[in-house]
């Protein structure tokens, strides 16, 4: 057979000695975030746990009534499916995986956001960086969780990473969509004014796409649930964990309940972003 | 002086350098695409544009108009060629010289309106100030007198969605206006509202041109709306331009068939007939006046010319000033010696279009006659009117 005598490639022996290179070389880096990053994940997460849990559900409550343009639905279903979270016992779960939630959105937001506008101005950059948004995407995320490990140990910081790489496309694409989506007009119309490239993108383009990339970091924010619950797997706590340690001990029952409060809590988030980019 | 054009050219595509050589060869817009795959936007348009003048680009779309007007404020980059105002070239000036040049001296109203729909009226007359860095108190203070001018003074804090498309254009040209530009370009700015909005439009900026004394660059794909603003036209065909002059001349001295195709389209000129654009005719009675009162008439109506009839109004003739005026000087008392008869003449049906051919090289007024009888008098200045400004087209003769 001529295939046979291909000689064997070792791709995954290069994988591996790039993810240990990686792993040294740049160990500098990682060390300090492991340790700030996790420290700042721990102190949020475990503040968010002091609060009483009834103040924060009359605060989620509040915050969703007037941001549903003060309708009763979305605050009514806050307050019953946060109320079920604590009644279950799986408040203190719920919190971590928020904090978890939170900060890998927002550094998946802070990145994403840029490179979309760096994409929509480039042509070269948009043919570069799109390829590889679908490698991200398409892989599967578990595959992530192996560097992260590698990379940061176990625990939260890793889950943060994994997710940051696997939630990213979506708001990097909208962003470029919405921009390159501003009429041409308009964009004539700031230039023909006098406008400078930054007057343009900040007084034209990114309220013209606010829309568009608003539902980005909705998918973003969405894909960082998921995702965080995957983490799980190398040590993120939360209500991953509980859907894991049932999993492996055929338990159905503490899984679904856990697998409620990931609903819940995907629920108001979806809301709460959804309805951001409504208001006005 | 403020706009000089010479020689500017867009070509779209790779092979600039290849299709300019072949346009210079005198090669067609089409056998440059087939040969070279550019496609030619602009081929070398040269004009220049006086100071407070409408000056009118016409021409069907494809032909390079919409182009033509975003090389002068290079929103598109020339290939070639040179847009001087105020003796700079704008076409060759760096990035800050021509931001510069756009928030100070040219303003754009587009077709489409181009507002910023999150934005209210007053914010988006502010914006070419505000691109400047002027203090909020200053750009509000100069939007509002924008808005003023445009009739929209009482809607600053309306968003653009409320408004009809009239409105939304006025606050288009109070945003070009609020910078204060010395040019204005106008592209295709009416041609998104509906006709009868499109014609107050065009009668308000012409009020507004009264005082302001704006430089206009207009574009336009209607011969109707170009006739009736421009001080003077620019035909466009294929990215060339055909023809420059006033409407008179580019109605009554199509350059080319092209032209003379495009003066034909004008819609009226098939409908409207001499009877509806004549006016009562000024005569004189071939049987009981005299060379004096030939002249008196001319004097008191300020004509250089005047019909001879018979009493039952049978046109016999014309008597010139200039004749008559020698007959008097050599004691001549009839008119039929220095009556001439080669008149043009028309009947009540004739059309406009017949009417141009008639009148263009005519020395004459045209007579319009019914059985031999003169029935009304056509100057060439009521062709012009009619055609520029038909709905108020109304016979007032005969």
């Amino acid at each position: 057979m001529v295939l046979d005598n291909i000689p064997y490639i070792p791709v995954a022996d290069g994988v591996d000695w790039f993810v240990d290179q990686i792993t040294d070389w740049f160990s500098f880096v990682f060390d300090p975030i492991k340790d700030g990053f996790g420290w700042l994940l721990d102190v949020s997460a475990d503040s968010l746990a002091m609060v009483p849990p009834i103040f924060i559900i009359i605060l989620v409550a509040i915050l969703a009534f007037f941001l549903s343009g003060k309708k009763f639905g979305l605050a009514t279903f806050t307050i019953i499916g946060l109320i079920f979270v604590h009644n279950q016992g799986l408040w203190e779960e719920l919190m971590f995986t928020f904090t978890l939630v939170f900060y890998a959105s927002l550094i998946s937001v802070l990145v994403g956001i840029p490179v979309g506008i760096l994409m929509s101005k480039s042509k070269l950059a948009e043919n570069i960086i799109t390829p590889v948004l679908d490698f991200m995407q398409t892989m599967p995320a578990f595959v992530y969780l192996i560097p992260a490990v590698a990379f940061f140990g176990i625990g939260m910081v890793p889950g943060v990473f994994a997710s940051f790489i696997f939630a990213t496309p979506p708001v990097v694409r909208f962003t470029n969509l919405g921009i390159r989506q501003v009429s041409k007009e308009l964009v004539e119309a700031s230039d023909a004014f006098g406008a400078t490239g930054n007057q343009k993108l900040f007084k034209v383009e990114l309220p013209m796409a606010r829309r568009t990339i608003m539902a980005g970091v909705n998918q973003t924010v969405m894909l960082s649930l998921s995702m965080v619950v995957i983490a799980s797997m190398i040590g993120a706590p939360g209500l991953g964990r509980e859907v894991l340690s049932a999993l492996q001990r055929a338990d159905a029952g503490p899984g679904f309940v856990a697998g409620f409060g990931i609903v819940i809590l995907a629920i108001i988030i979806d809301r709460f972003t959804q309805n951001l980019n409504k208001e006005k | 002086m403020p706009i000089k054009v010479e020689n500017l050219s867009k070509i779209f595509g790779k092979k600039t350098k290849e299709a300019t050589k072949l346009l210079d060869e005198g090669y067609s817009k089409e056998e440059v695409l087939e040969k070279t795959g550019c496609t030619v936007g602009v081929n070398r348009a040269t004009f220049e544009v006086e100071e407070g003048e409408v000056f009118v680009i016409m021409g069907l779309s494809g032909s390079g108009k919409s182009t033509l007007v975003r090389l002068l404020n290079r929103l598109i980059e020339p290939t070639e060629g040179s847009v001087e105002i105020d003796g700079q070239n704008l076409a060759t000036m760096n990035k800050e010289d021509l931001r510069e040049i756009r928030r100070t001296k040219m303003s754009m109203v587009f077709q489409k309106f181009a507002l910023f729909p999150f934005r209210t009226v007053l914010d988006n007359a502010e914006f070419g100030l505000e691109v400047q860095g002027i203090e909020k108190e200053e750009r509000t203070q100069k939007a509002k007198e924008a808005l003023d001018l445009v009739g929209l003074g009482g809607y600053v804090n309306q968003y653009p969605s409320q408004l009809s498309g009239g409105m939304q254009q006025r606050v288009g040209l109070a945003r070009a206006l609020t910078n204060d530009p010395e040019v204005l370009l106008m592209d295709e700015a009416f041609s998104a509202l509906d006709p009868l909005i499109r014609k107050d439009m065009q009668d308000e900026l012409l009020d507004l041109q009264e005082t302001m004394k704006k430089t206009i660059i207009f574009i336009t794909h209607d011969l109707d709306e170009a006739l009736r603003i421009g001080d003077r036209i620019a035909l466009m065909k294929d990215g060339s331009i055909v023809q420059i002059g006033t409407p008179e001349e580019i109605l009554i001295n199509p350059a080319n068939d092209y032209v003379e195709k495009f003066v034909e389209d004008v819609d009226r000129s098939k409908v409207l007939t001499a009877d509806k654009i004549m006016k009562r005719p000024e005569t004189v009675d071939y049987d009981k006046h005299g060379p004096r009162v030939a002249l008196e008439r001319m004097r008191e109506q300020g004509l250089s010319s005047i019909f001879v009839t018979d009493r039952s109004r049978n046109l016999k003739g014309y008597v010139t000033a200039e004749d008559a005026r020698k007959a008097r000087e050599e004691g001549v008392s009839q008119l039929s010696t220095i009556m001439k008869d080669d008149i043009p003449t028309a009947d009540l049906e004739t059309s406009i279009q017949d009417i141009f051919n008639i009148i263009h090289d005519a020395p004459v007024p045209v007579a319009v006659t019914e059985d031999g009888k003169l029935r009304g008098v056509i100057v060439r200045g009521a062709v012009i009117a009619a055609l520029a400004d038909g709905n108020e087209v109304n016979g007032d003769g005969a």
